[in-house]
């Protein structure tokens, strides 16, 4: 008998269906009876005092129900880290960037929603602005937030050993920056909200998020609504990425419209409101000094790494956490010490985005490397599995490997892409790198401070026994969580997957942080087992009872039971069975008593069957000042190599092939774990070759359409080859881990490692554009 | 003033009277309820707007839907035929080429009208044929393993 009914296969996605044949759901496709249209008016300065908001013409515009602003709003300030709650819902006294929410309206239909925007006029009285790092930390430059003079909105010191000592004593000592540029979500499907207040004085709100829990949270604060009395519904979401992991603006506008209007308001952002909101990827500069021996042994990094923020926090707290954190592995480093600020400017707030401040420190780091083995004539391969931690190492700021394939991803990435035949055997203007990286399989801690459970599941049974239902607040966003918790509902059960119907992404289900920090197949996915076996066990019990078969002897698989040892007589259990289920044509055939005939059983003894499960990691972690940042019950890692070609002219680089191994510990559905290292690849080599957020003096986006902001299309994609590693995550249910932000670590430094190796220049800056490139080789030369 | 407009989807003829600056994308969402050919852009950069004109892609955020009056359009709810799917719908499904969705539809009838014009397309027509629908997703790569494998599906159909 396989070990596995369901698990560890290719079955197809249980969205797939509705997503292929357009009847699957997302915000915008939602029209509600009675739905009002929202629109917001944006700030178009970049930092002023507003002195007057004249809003009696867009009253008086026949249709509008409602103009609200920061004076008639709530004033709550909000945020992601308690600790850094720093917005408003509208602008109370001033604004910040081009773009941040002054006023918002709604009305009988979008047209005279923006007409009534329109309408409403603002005096603002500029306060001079700030646009970059070194801008906001200048002495005398504008003050952003009253409460973070200097414009730092944190700061971060850290040191793990002791980095002056050990670098004294090292044979090779490199210093090195390198800066990225803001990147942009590029989901397709926009930010999208209906909010629906109804006379019982409940909110249902409807929003292509991915975590209903932290916007219940979120909208509940703001509106001074119990949490109770919100309730927040995710439909299907055309993308994520991390920017819509938090509340967004749209989610409290349309609570707030749709509170004081007692109908339902419908927003949908722009292209440009979207790029424009951003919470994104910031722009990370960072300077590193490593120390390393003449046998490669690394021994010490000093990173210093400064974080254009934007007007507010968002999750910048963390990401500027991470960026120091991220670094601990997957490499023996002994010591570490680590600077890190994240600053405020007059731009959109940056946010978290796949890899989450870890993707820019990482590419720096794994050059680094390179140059070392450049410097000391050893091979990069050879560098990294001498320095690579193995399962069971914990980093220097106590994070526990208790699973790590980092050599098994090395090694496959080497012999799958022929490396020992390429390297340094290409011709002119040909290049292969490489690079590694780790990630975690969910936060450790939940955003705010609290001993929530990070993950509950419910399954039902139906009453005939046949099927079951999956409830979770958990976010399919496009990962396919969906088909992974239905896949670990069927094993754990003993059923079949098409027994499975899951409903998900709604606060009535269950208690679920969502979909970010990589966090759901392992923590949900351990509830979702938790809550099938126990239903399970339930019907066991009885079966135990009824047979006079002790339960230890009983399971469930494959839609039957199982009966270790001796097999009882089912036959006056499947008479009864049947006698219920008179006129019917599927009974029950074979020898086996099926798990639908168990079920009813169990039904008919003790009423529906509902199994619950919950999952919370276990104190983890250090004890030093941020030590909850990077911690998570489990890291999953990867390895990459890059071909390119560069047009020693134009200086363009184009990807050739990737080849990319990802330890995942154990793959419950081996195409979706592909496709999650796919999709990560692309969105690196989007930041590597051509994602840039550009602005103008005054923060204005200056490329805010998809076809000036270039994400990559299918003919700038090479051709993948996908390695899926399994070493089995002690931590994981049935050994799962992470891959949806791992697997995107090592691209960008592979392509960086890829052009030296093709043209012998270091890019600093990114994107790799053709005039980066050249400029470099004339540098060079 | 709103003009009669006279469509023929999937396979069914609709009057209707539309706003002349209507797209045919804002027509097939909010007049005719379907819903399948979403908004990404409003400007022709991401392709999630994409049904089949006479056979052909086009982006429908793009076409006033006054100019399209009396001709035939497809949109990915008139692909399946009987309750089964098109064999590039059923491909897309077997080679997980749909993460979140969203260009899915797009995609698909792109992938469909390329087919109905070169049924044996190397990966690199493929690619240039689903250049002009972004996915941010998939990285492409099982989207051009779903294409070629729908190719084969639909030769075998053909014999």
């Amino acid at each position: 008998m396989a070990k596995y009914n369901v698990l560890n296969s290719r079955a197809r996605r249980v969205d797939g269906p509705a997503k292929a044949t357009g009847r699957a759901v997302y915000t915008d496709d939602i029209t509600l009876p009675g739905m009002l249209y929202g629109a917001i008016l944006h700030s178009t300065e970049p930092h002023a005092r507003i002195l007057n908001i004249d809003t009696s013409a867009a009253e008086k515009l026949p249709g509008v129900k409602v103009v609200l602003t920061g004076k008639n709003a709530p004033s709550t300030k909000y945020g992601v880290s308690p600790a850094r709650y720093d917005e408003n819902v509208l602008a109370v006294d001033k604004v910040r960037y081009i773009g941040d929410e002054v006023a918002a309206v709604a009305a009988e239909d979008l047209e005279t929603a923006q007409k009534a925007v329109s309408l409403i006029k603002v005096d603002y009285e500029p306060l001079g602005h700030v646009l970059t790092v070194e801008e906001a930390l200048a002495p005398g430059a504008p003050m952003i937030h009253e409460e973070f003079p200097g414009n730092l909105c944190a700061e971060v010191h850290q040191e793990f050993g002791d980095f002056d000592s050990a670098i004294k004593e090292c044979d090779i000592v490199l210093t090195r920056s390198m800066t990225n540029k803001r990147q942009d979500g590029g989901f397709l499907e926009t930010f999208a909200a209906i909010a629906d207040y109804d006379h019982h004085g409940y909110l249902t709100l409807t929003s292509s998020t991915q975590s209903v829990h932290y916007t219940q949270r979120t909208v509940s604060m703001v509106t001074g609504l119990p949490i109770g009395k919100v309730r927040v519904v995710k439909p299907y979401v055309g993308g994520g990425f991390g920017p819509k992991a938090s509340a967004s603006a749209v989610d409290l506008i349309t609570s707030l419209l749709s509170i004081r209007t007692g109908r339902p308001v419908k927003i949908t952002l722009s292209r440009e409101e979207s790029f424009q909101y951003s919470r994104a990827r910031h722009q990370f500069s960072s300077e590193f000094t490593m120390g390393a021996m003449n046998d490669g042994t690394v021994v010490c990094l000093h990173n210093k790494t400064h974080l254009e923020g934007g007007a507010y926090s968002s999750f910048g707290i963390a990401t500027v956490y991470y960026a120091g954190s991220l670094l601990g592995g997957p490499y023996k480093l002994k010591h570490m010490k680590y600077d890190g600020y994240r600053v405020y400017t007059n731009k959109p707030a940056c946010g978290a985005q796949r890899g989450h401040g870890g993707v820019v420190s990482r590419a720096l780091f794994e050059q680094m490397l390179d140059m070392i083995a450049e410097q000391i004539g050893m091979d990069p391969v050879e560098l990294r599995l001498k320095n690579m931690m193995q399962t069971g190492d914990v980093t220097v700021n106590e994070l526990a490997m208790s699973s790590l394939g980092m050599r098994e991803c090395l090694e496959a990435v080497r012999d799958g892409s022929d490396w020992a035949h390429k390297k340094g055997q290409l011709p002119p203007g040909k290049g292969i790198g490489l690079a590694c990286g780790f990630f975690v399989s969910g936060a450790g801690y939940p955003i705010y401070r609290s001993d929530t459970y990070h993950a509950t599941v419910v399954v039902k049974l139906a009453e005939d026994g046949g099927t079951a239902v999956v409830e979770t607040g958990s976010a399919e966003i496009g990962q396919g969580s969906d088909t992974t918790f239905s896949m670990i509902a069927a094993e754990a059960l003993g059923v079949d997957l098409e027994d499975i119907r899951i409903v998900s992404g709604d606060t009535d289900y269950s208690v679920d942080l969502g979909a970010y920090s990589s966090r759901q197949t392992l923590m949900t996915g351990h509830a979702t087992k938790d809550a099938a076996e126990d239903a399970k066990r339930q019907v066991l019990e009885v079966i135990s009872q009824q047979l006079g078969v002790p339960l230890e002897e009983l399971d469930a698989f494959g839609g039957r039971i199982v009966f270790k040892g001796k097999k009882p007589d089912i036959k006056e259990m499947r008479t009864r069975y049947i006698k219920e289920h008179r006129g019917w044509s599927d009974w029950p055939q074979g020898e086996d008593l099926t798990f639908g005939e168990a079920a009813r059983m169990a039904y008919l003894e003790r009423g529906s069957i509902v199994g619950t499960g919950k999952y919370k990691p276990p104190k983890l972690g250090g004890s030093y000042k941020g030590a909850a940042v990077g911690t998570s019950p489990a890291y999953g890692c990867s390895a990459q190599v890059v071909e390119v070609t560069v047009d020693q002219e134009t200086g363009q680089v184009t990807i050739d092939n990737v080849t990319d191994a990802h330890d995942c510990g154990f793959a419950i559905n081996r195409t979706s774990v592909e496709a999650q290292m796919e999709g990560s690849v692309s969105m690196g080599l989007g930041e590597a070759l051509f994602e840039e957020v550009k602005f103008d003096s005054r923060g204005r986006v200056m490329n805010p359409t998809l076809g000036e902001y270039k994400i990559p299309t299918a003919l700038d994609m090479p051709e993948m080859k996908a390695i899926v590693i399994e070493t089995n995550e002690p931590n994981g249910p049935y050994g799962a881990k992470e891959v949806g932000e791992g697997a995107i670590m090592p691209t960008i430094p592979a392509v960086l490692n890829a052009v030296y190796d093709a043209v012998g220049v270091r890019i600093k800056e990114l994107p790799v554009s053709g005039e980066r490139v050249v400029m470099a080789l004339v540098e060079g030369e | 003033m709103k003009q009669r407009l006279t469509l023929k989807v999937n396979g069914r003829t609709e009057e209707l009277l539309i706003e002349p600056h209507k797209t045919l994308l804002q027509v097939l969402r909010e007049d005719l309820g379907l819903t399948g050919a979403k908004h990404g852009c409003g400007v022709g950069d991401c392709g999630s707007c994409t049904v089949l004109l006479d056979g052909e892609p086009v982006n429908s955020c793009l076409v006033l839907a006054l100019q399209v009056d009396g001709r035939e359009v497809t949109t990915i709810e008139g692909l399946a035929q009987d309750g089964k799917l098109h064999p590039v719908q059923d491909a897309f499904i077997d080679h997980g080429a749909i993460q979140c969705g969203f260009c899915s539809p797009g995609m698909i009838l792109t992938s469909k009208a390329l087919l109905d014009a070169n049924p044996h397309p190397d990966h690199k027509e493929i690619r240039k044929a689903i250049s002009g629908n972004l996915c941010r997703c998939t990285g492409y790569q099982k989207i051009v393993e779903a294409v070629e494998d729908a190719a084969q599906r639909l030769s075998g159909r053909r014999k």
